[in-house]
């Protein structure tokens, strides 16, 4: 994807949104899907996971991409893990002296970062390829896309469910909240449906350009799944 | 009896009310991508109880009997990848060596298993839990995998009737997938309260 582009800048620019939008991994790409659903019940917790999975996505792709020359093939995955597990066990200690109440409600979702696809196929698809400035500028894209979609399934759950968003009221008085929006129920459905809306908003801006004329068939929907495996 | 109770009580607990799946959503990348068809859920769903019994126990012991004695704590994360890492190497070595058949089933598995949340799951949430003997590590570590299986089983059935269905346009694909999994957990929250 990135190598096709010609000038550096362009290079750059390519890693750095790629992730944001067009190869969103929670909302394109379907991987890493435990955070998604476990932490947001609001936005607090959710944007301090985002946070964290941006610092260990940044440090370990760094990491990778430095020591890409050393890989061997049967111990990749081996080499990328421990890596990951480094930093995630300084993100870990670091909740746990400076956000202590944070640190208690994320719990074991902090060091199951370390198995979160998102890392590992970072650092398998772009870091053990790229040199280092690319492989920053592609995880800070996919943790910024990451922490964007966490952002958003937290507030419409937090939303629904309490009637607060970030721990400000902001339904009025009479809004009865939605309590199977803090269950495992809420998470599913919340982000099926951001998903099928997704799937018509894009379907809206693809469909006249590949087939203006063409009868009504039903491929439209499929640009959805390229990578869910 | 008490003891065998507890045990029971235990296994039950992971199996039906505190399922991995539908209660702490870990697992959920192969519950979603690998349950198309069932006999390929089975099949992912058995080399994850075989890995989760054999790595939970493992990374007890490692942690009961090596890295609490020796106030080693802070490495936990790392040793916990490592073994179980090595442990899903140690299987694949060994089932192809003695069970061809069987590798020839589990075969593109296996190496996914060891990024699988479900397996560095359980290693911390026996931890979590407080898990006090080795008998209780292992009841439990094998009663996830098989919560496990049951939750991929299902949805993969569940997958292959919806396939046939007139789903809406907008849904078709991850969207219904994911609704499907919220129904399901929903039915499964029945079983909270059933055991403290």
């Amino acid at each position: 994807m990135a190598s096709s582009n010609g000038s550096a800048s362009g290079l750059y620019s390519e890693a750095l949104f790629a992730g944001i939008w067009r190869e969103n991994p929670t909302f394109r790409l379907m991987i890493g899907m435990c955070p998604p659903l476990a932490v947001t019940t609001a936005v607090k917790p959710a944007l301090t996971m985002g946070l964290s999975v941006i610092f260990v996505l940044i440090c370990s792709n760094l990491v990778v991409s430095l020591m890409r020359n050393l890989l061997k093939p049967h111990l990749r995955i081996i080499m990328f893990t421990v890596t990951i597990a480094t930093f995630v066990t300084v993100c870990d200690l670091f909740l746990k002296a400076y956000l202590p109440t944070m640190s208690e409600i994320l719990g074991a979702y902090v060091p199951l970062i370390i198995v979160n696809c998102i890392i590992i196929f970072r650092a398998e698809a772009c870091a053990s390829k790229a040199g280092p400035v690319v492989s920053i500028l592609d995880g800070l894209g996919m943790g910024v896309g990451f922490t964007l979609a966490l952002c958003i399934l937290s507030a419409v759950r937090e939303l629904l469910a309490t009637g607060h968003v970030f721990d400000i009221p902001v339904m009025p008085k009479a809004f009865v909240p939605w309590l199977a929006m803090q269950m495992p129920v809420g998470a599913f459905v919340t982000l099926g449906l951001i998903l099928g809306l997704i799937n018509v908003l894009t379907r809206k801006r693809t469909v006249p350009e590949e087939e203006p004329e063409a009868a009504p068939a039903p491929p439209a929907a499929e640009p959805q799944l390229p990578a869910t495996a | 009896m008490d003891r065998f109770m507890t045990l029971l009580m235990g296994f039950l607990s992971v199996v039906l009310v505190n399922n991995f799946v539908f209660t702490k959503f870990l697992g959920t990348c192969p519950y979603l991508g690998v349950s198309g068809r069932i006999d390929r859920a089975l099949g992912m769903g058995l080399a994850v109880t075989f890995v989760t019994a054999l790595s939970g126990t493992l990374t007890w012991m490692v942690d009961a009997w090596v890295l609490t004695p020796l106030h080693l704590e802070i490495t936990r994360y790392i040793c916990y990848i490592v073994i179980i890492a090595g442990a899903v190497q140690l299987v694949e070595m060994y089932v192809r060596r003695f069970f061809p058949s069987l590798y020839e089933a589990f075969g593109i598995f296996l190496p996914l298993i060891s990024t699988n949340c479900v397996i560095l799951g359980i290693c911390l949430f026996l931890d979590v839990w407080g898990t006090d003997n080795l008998l209780e590590a292992v009841v439990v570590s094998t009663g996830t995998g098989i919560g496990f299986t049951v939750a991929i089983c299902i949805m993969a059935a569940i997958r292959e009737e919806l396939a046939l269905a007139d789903v809406p346009e907008a849904l078709q694909g991850a969207p219904i997938t994911l609704i499907t999994a919220g129904l399901l957990t929903l039915a499964f929250m029945g079983f909270a309260g059933m055991i403290k």
